[in-house]
């Protein structure tokens, strides 16, 4: 056989071998036959020094096409089992996806917080500022600051817990409306302001009395402040906290430190208007107080109520929350029951 | 205020209004009403009949047999068990299916073996309140007129058919507690015309008042005090009419003078009372404060101690009757009655009030004479009362009128402007719509140059000011139908202030290490408010505390915390972790008022993390509980200074597993394992708890966060294993390596604690892994190699630690 027919067969060998081998070793193990050092290709070359002068370049070229052809079917080869080693251990590592996955431990807001959150946001974006108070208030503040002095009538209307004669457990939140009144300077612009926080009564806790709940008061006193602004206002709290589509109605009220006062009904969120056991057939639902804040009251706080007027409100978030969400009883807010709570979990 | 809309209808006509139209128009432009509705609603085929003959039962010892006209061909047969049922009487029948009160149905049956075609009722099952049947007819059925036509109806002839507008009133309506001063709201409301009919005396007798009685009052008790005598009465029940209206209002009828007193009542607004003159010590009445040790019998059968601040009516014996409250029993009016003296007043409102609310006596005459009754009507109602008196009774009314005093009644004069208005409501009125309003409302009104005097009569006391009548004019003008906006004021900058922003941080920070948010009650009992406390204090406590469980402030969060986890345990919700922000409230001894400090606090129990099929569970422990305070502080900026101290200071704690926290110098709040015998009390397992003072940490404001390079170095880590003595702590041993590891040393990371088996009694292995950062060079292992030998040598020398 001639150097080239030898090649030749080499070659043949080499690609059955080649294309036959199943495992990456056995592939190198070819390799290093073939084309190693010592490997039959080496051995062939090695007759060269008996073939003819002018024919040894071709042998050497053809040798040299013959080792490129079976390297590059070799890669070939390496990376067909590569992929073929890469897709039988994704195979294998395939999981059921459908087991839970390891819950997140995390915690979550009150109802109540998250009501009193919701329309903080709102009124921070309005340019309010949230003021805190004293939970233990003096009577002055409390009541008589409020245009209610010791024999109102209305003071029927909220049995107190007194801790002296003049300190009690504060039964609303505006005196801290009364306070901040008395110490802003009107002549650096507008007073805008909520104050939430807790507040109490002197009343049996039953389904749906508390003797602690909370309050969210509201004040703007400025010198162009009107009632239409009061229900504009009131119309946006009504929408952020009860959804878009609802109105407003305000009916006639009193409340001692507003004049004209008037409650603010919603139109029921659950049957829209029509008439349920939520709004107990009327479409409506009582949601908060309100009114242009009493000349009586400005004075007090000695502020001109010939220049400057403005509106006040009140809210209950525990009220708010009852209904926003169906509970039936206020004493599940203070119980802090874990399966009420956590029902209550969603991010606005 | 209970509202027949029949009798409101003979003062301003509303019977062409829709029930539920007038009770909207109502409700959004003067007050709630509570409850619409006629008594006949839901019941059906009960009517009257006559008994024709009533037998005692065979079979019963209390049942009668009684045959029925109900205006059929044949007497119905039926069965009563009422002890005052008899024949000839008019009654009240419920037809075999007929619908009585409570939606209950009646049907043809048998009483002991007795055919009965229905029920004669009395009327507190026909819907009637207990409160307002008569006496005589509690126990029974109801005996109707013997003109009533058996057959027809009931409901016509009790008033069942009248529409009753419940009003909730405002304090500030007064006047709406009297027929008049609604049919005077109804009118402005519709804009009508209101009719009111007024008395007329005839036939007086030719004595006179001054024959019968000497009145005298103080004035500033009684500002206005009258009496008429009608002599020649004869007691006896009232017409139906009468009745009817005072069961629809909610009075209970009584006899023909009592009713007349209730009726003018309802009518005018005006309290009145009638004595029984043969009753009376004396021929002198005053109206004086009660002495003390007086005591008075009311018309309830109550013995009343009165005190020096009560208003009493007095006869020469003595009180008679508690002024503007309710009449005493020793001069009520009875059946042998034949002289009446008639109490017409207006009381002191805040005396009443004091005396009603002392008592707990409210009367619908205490209930005016508080809110404010309409001064200008006095005579005019005492003058209706006596005339229907004599008219009911058959006596004759006494000629003149006993006045111990009289106030003069005066029309407020009260401007305001139509710019005011319009500025103040938001709106666009012209003088005409403005001025419309108040005369619909009965006010005066001169107009002058955009101004408004306006003449409020008496009725109308509750407006004094401008602002008064801005309401008016926003209510009639519908405030449903004023414009909406948007306050346009000078921009303000909404923001929190830094506690504010630190009590928020504070809660989503806790939340997101897993505890849920409770808000507790800030009163408990005073042995609760009085543990778990940061500072020594007295306590606050409630004058007048409606339980033992509720009197006292909280001095800390904790208390409450374990009370909602005892909640939860006990029902079978075992792992707690949960924290609560809010006020807690010290006293110092001698004062009265307490300082109000915002706390947090935090409380775990049972499993930090349930096992699930992934992970191993995790029960909740102290150094749990101290991540959880760690992350807060660290997260706020704090923890550069913090540094935790065990501490034995807290009765409520185990003294072997608590920590005070400092943050400098400060003392901030604490963190432990709450004491077993705690657990025990609230049936808790170990339960770990941690209470902080906000208003300290806030007060130090953190160092604003700056950019340090990122070394490129490489760090190097050695890693050191110590056999110390047990009572060494890990603070010690990270200090002592901290102070000797040289400049490179950035981090001290403890990850391994050992005590058992493997290591003898008395000691404990902890392993350390030392992190050697150069910002500017390579480090080198001989420098490390130094660092950490003298590290090993220090701890060698100071805790005789046996590297391992």
């Amino acid at each position: 056989m001639s150097l080239k027919e030898q090649l030749t067969e080499l070659k043949e060998q080499g690609l059955t071998q080649i294309a036959e081998v199943q495992d990456l070793k056995a592939l190198n193990d070819i390799r290093v036959n073939f084309l190693g050092k010592k490997g039959p290709i080496t051995e062939v070359l090695r007759g060269m020094r008996n073939v003819e002068p002018a024919e040894r370049p071709i042998i050497g070229s053809f040798a040299n096409v013959i080792r490129d052809e079976l390297t590059a079917a070799i890669a070939a080869k390496k990376e067909e089992l590569e992929k073929a080693a890469l897709a039988q251990q994704l195979a294998a590592e395939t999981i059921d996806i459908t087991l839970p996955g390891v819950p997140v431990k995390s915690g979550q807001p009150h109802i109540i917080a998250q009501v009193i959150d919701q329309i903080e946001k709102l009124f921070l974006s309005m340019g309010f500022q949230v003021v805190d108070g004293p939970e233990v208030e003096e009577d002055h503040y409390n009541f008589e600051m409020l245009n209610l002095p010791k024999d109102h009538p209305a003071r029927d209307m909220q049995d107190t817990f007194y801790i002296t004669k003049q300190l009690l457990m504060r039964t609303q939140t505006s005196p801290v409306q009364a306070r901040t009144m008395e110490k802003h300077d009107f002549s650096k612009g507008p007073l805008k302001m909520i104050s939430p926080g807790k507040v109490y009564r002197r009343d049996s806790d039953d389904a749906t009395h508390s003797h602690q709940f909370h309050q969210v008061e509201g004040l703007v006193i400025d010198k162009h402040i009107t009632m239409a602004d009061l229900k504009g206002t009131l119309e946006l709290v009504a929408k952020t906290v009860f959804g878009e589509e609802r109105e407003i109605r305000l009916r006639p009220s009193y409340f001692p430190f507003t004049e004209p006062s008037c409650e603010v009904d919603v139109s029921c969120f659950k049957c829209s208007g029509k008439g349920c056991s939520v709004c107990k057939q009327t479409g409506w639902i009582e949601v908060l107080g309100a009114g242009m804040v009493h000349p009586n009251v400005l004075r007090l706080v000695g502020v001109d109520p010939e220049v400057y007027g403005g509106f006040a409100f009140g809210l209950g978030p525990d009220r708010f929350a009852m209904l926003k969400y169906g509970v039936d009883d206020i004493r599940n807010f203070y119980l802090n029951d874990l399966r009420v709570l956590q029902q209550f979990s969603q991010k606005g | 205020m209970k509202v027949s809309t029949k009798w409101l209808n003979e003062y301003v006509s509303v019977n062409d209004i829709e029930p539920q139209v007038l009770a909207e128009k109502i409700e959004r432009t003067a007050v709630e009403i509570d409850a619409a509705g006629r008594r006949e609603d839901g019941m059906k085929k009960i009517v009257v009949g006559h008994t024709l003959s009533v037998v005692d039962h065979p079979d019963s010892d209390h049942l009668h047999i009684c045959q029925v006209d109900v205006g059929e061909a044949e007497p119905f047969q039926i069965v009563c068990g009422a002890p005052n049922v008899a024949a000839d009487q008019k009654v009240i029948v419920a037809l075999p299916n007929s619908r009585i009160a409570d939606n209950i149905k009646i049907k043809k049956g048998k009483m002991r073996g007795v055919v009965s075609q229905g029920m004669i009722c009395g009327l507190q099952e026909i819907g009637f309140p207990d409160s307002v049947v008569p006496k005589e007819f509690a126990d029974g059925i109801y005996v109707l007129p013997e003109d009533a036509v058996a057959g027809e109806p009931v409901f016509g002839y009790l008033g069942m058919d009248e529409l009753v507008l419940e009003l909730d009133l405002t304090p500030n309506r007064a006047d709406l507690m009297s027929m008049r001063g609604v049919a005077h709201e109804i009118a402005a409301i519709y804009g009508r015309e209101v009719k009111l009919t007024h008395p007329e005396l005839k036939d007086m007798s030719d004595e006179k008042i001054a024959d019968f009685v000497d009145v005298t009052a103080d004035e500033t008790l009684a500002p206005t005090y009258l009496m008429r005598a009608i002599k020649d009465v004869k007691i006896a029940p009232s017409p139906m009419w009468l009745q009817n209206r005072l069961w629809n209002a909610g009075i209970r009828p009584v006899n023909n003078v009592v009713d007349v007193t209730n009726y003018i009542l309802l009518d005018y607004g005006q309290p009145l009372h009638a004595f029984d003159y043969a009753k009376l010590a004396g021929k002198e009445i005053f109206v004086r404060l009660a002495q003390e040790g007086e005591k008075l019998i009311t018309l309830d059968g109550e013995e009343r101690e009165l005190e020096p601040t009560d208003m009493v009516i007095a006869d020469a014996n003595g009180p008679i009757a508690l002024a503007g409250v309710m009449g005493g029993q020793s001069t009520e009016v009875d059946d042998q009655t034949t002289t009446i003296l008639l109490e017409a007043a207006v009381f002191n409102s805040s005396l009443v009030r004091k005396t009603a609310r002392r008592e707990v006596l409210h009367s619908e005459s205490s209930a005016r004479f508080e809110r404010g009754i309409n001064i200008a009507t006095v005579k005019e109602a005492i003058d209706a009362a006596a005339a229907l008196i004599a008219e009911l009774s058959g006596g004759q009314v006494v000629a003149e009128m006993a006045q111990a005093t009289f106030k003069e009644p005066e029309d407020t004069i009260v401007k305001v402007t139509l710019k005011r208005i319009n500025d103040v409501l938001g709106t666009d009125f012209d003088a005409a719509t403005v001025e419309k309003i108040f005369i619909d409302l009965g006010f005066g009104v001169v107009q002058t140059d955009g101004e408004f005097t306006v003449t409020v009569p008496p009725r109308r006391w509750d407006i004094k000011i401008a602002a008064d009548l801005l309401e008016e004019v926003a209510r009639l003008y519908g405030y449903d139908n004023l414009p909406t906006t948007l306050p346009v004021a000078e921009m303000t900058p909404g923001h929190y202030t830094d506690l504010q922003m630190m009590v928020r941080s504070a809660r989503e920070l806790l939340e997101a290490a897993g505890l849920s948010q409770a808000i507790s009650y800030s009163l408990v009992s005073a042995e609760k408010a009085q543990r778990f406390l940061m500072e020594p204090t007295e306590t606050t406590e409630l004058v007048f505390p409606m339980t033992s469980e509720r009197t006292t402030l909280r001095s800390n969060l904790i208390s409450g915390l374990l009370d909602d986890l005892a909640y939860n345990t006990a029902r079978k919700v075992e792992n707690i972790a949960m924290y609560e922000q809010g006020k807690v409230f010290y006293k110092k001894a001698g004062e009265d008022r307490p300082r109000e400090v915002e706390h947090v606090a935090g409380a775990m129990t049972g499993l930090f993390k349930a096992e699930n099929w992934h992970d191993a569970k995790q029960p909740v422990d102290f150094y749990i509980a101290k991540g959880v305070v760690e992350h807060l502080l660290s997260k706020l900026g704090l923890e550069k200074g913090i540094s935790f101290k065990a501490s034995q200071a807290y009765p409520e704690m185990h003294p072997g597993r608590t920590a005070d926290i400092f943050l400098g110098e400060e003392y901030i709040g604490f963190i432990g394992e709450i004491h077993p015998n705690i657990a025990q009390e609230y049936r808790l397992q170990r339960t770990y708890v941690f209470e902080l003072d906000l208003e300290k940490m806030v007060a130090v404001k953190p160092k604003q966060e700056q950019y340090v390079p990122v070394s490129k170095f490489p760090e190097v880590k050695r890693d050191i294993a110590l056999l110390v003595a047990e009572d060494v702590t890990n603070a010690d041993l990270v200090d002592c390596i901290k102070a000797n590891g040289g400049a490179y040393l950035a981090d001290v990371e403890i990850f391994d604690v050992y005590a058992g088996d493997k290591i003898a009694d008395g000691f404990k292995s902890l392993a350390y892994k030392l992190v050697f950062r150069n910002a500017q060079a390579t480090l080198v292992d001989e420098d490390i190699n130094k660092a950490v030998e003298k590290v090993i040598k220090n701890l060698q020398e100071k805790f005789a630690a046996e590297v391992r």
